[in-house]
């Protein structure tokens, strides 16, 4: 007999184990199983994989600042 | 730029050579601002992290390991710095993450449920106001949750490397970067829906 479909609550508590691979068949086949017939969950499973990623966008084109020459000689000076 | 062989400056580190000490502060100090300033949200507080993690190097390079890579070792250096900082800073009393993650019936369904963000994910990371707006999301999140977020998807530590640093556990580490995920999520999701 085919088990119970997980709830939402439990899919969001299993996102970062699924995206991350690392959920065992079982769980997956649940998780996908409730996806097929859940559009909120495809929906926030898009929106969280989408957080992730601008959060590495986001990181990516933060510059490196040229560093204060006084806080250059700070640190050399630390250092006699 | 720094890290392509740096066994020759690690060498004249080793022999306390000046002029190798100042080559590191200028080869590495931008990166390591920048993962401080990270982790602290304060320039200020950055800088002297960055100071405390150079005085910290300079006494522990006659130990660094040959097979070691010398940004990996600082990099781990400064986050150690900053998270020291962390916590002797005066704490703010934290907001509770609880208001920023989903809601949910009894039974189990989400409440409301989730709309979905149609923009492609290519065309949002191309939306430079997006990427701002994330930057300032994630300094609005509760500290030791952002801590988290910024050592796992930013600065790019693992799981074990992360609960190492914080004291606290591989399982703790993965439900404070889930929960600071979805927080995240929240904060942009007016945004981004519309």
């Amino acid at each position: 007999m085919e088990r119970a479909y997980i709830t939402c609550r439990e899919l969001i508590d299993f996102i970062a184990g699924y995206v991350a691979g690392e959920l065992d068949a079982a769980a997956r086949h649940d998780f996908e199983r409730h996806l097929g017939v859940c559009p909120s969950c495809r929906a926030y499973l898009d929106s969280y994989r989408k957080t992730m990623a601008l959060t590495r966008a986001a990181a990516s084109d933060e510059r490196v600042d040229d560093v204060p020459e006084a806080l250059v000689r700070t640190i050399l000076d630390a250092r006699r | 730029m720094p890290d392509a062989d740096d066994s020759g400056l690690v060498a004249r580190l080793k022999r306390g050579d000046a002029q190798a000490f100042e080559e590191l502060v200028r080869s590495y100090s931008g990166r390591l601002l920048r993962a401080a300033r990270r982790i602290l949200a304060s320039d200020e507080d950055a800088r002297d992290a960055v100071q405390d993690a150079f005085v910290a190097a300079f006494r522990a390079v006659a130990g660094f390991e040959a097979s070691a890579r010398l940004s990996t070792w600082l990099h781990r250096i400064v986050i150690n710095a900053s998270l020291m900082k962390l916590r002797t800073r005066r704490r703010k009393p934290e907001e509770e993450i609880e208001q920023y993650l989903p809601r949910f019936l009894e039974d189990g369904h989400q409440t409301p449920p989730s709309e979905p963000w149609t923009e492609p994910a290519d065309a949002m990371l191309e939306r430079e106001e997006l990427r701002r707006l994330v930057r300032a999301s994630i300094e609005r999140l509760p500290e030791s949750y952002r801590t988290v977020l910024v050592l796992r998807d930013l600065e790019e530590l693992s799981t074990e490397e992360t609960a190492e640093m914080l004291g606290a556990s591989p399982n703790a580490v993965k439900i404070r970067l889930h929960r600071a995920r979805q927080a995240l999520r929240t904060l942009l999701d007016p945004y981004v829906r519309a």
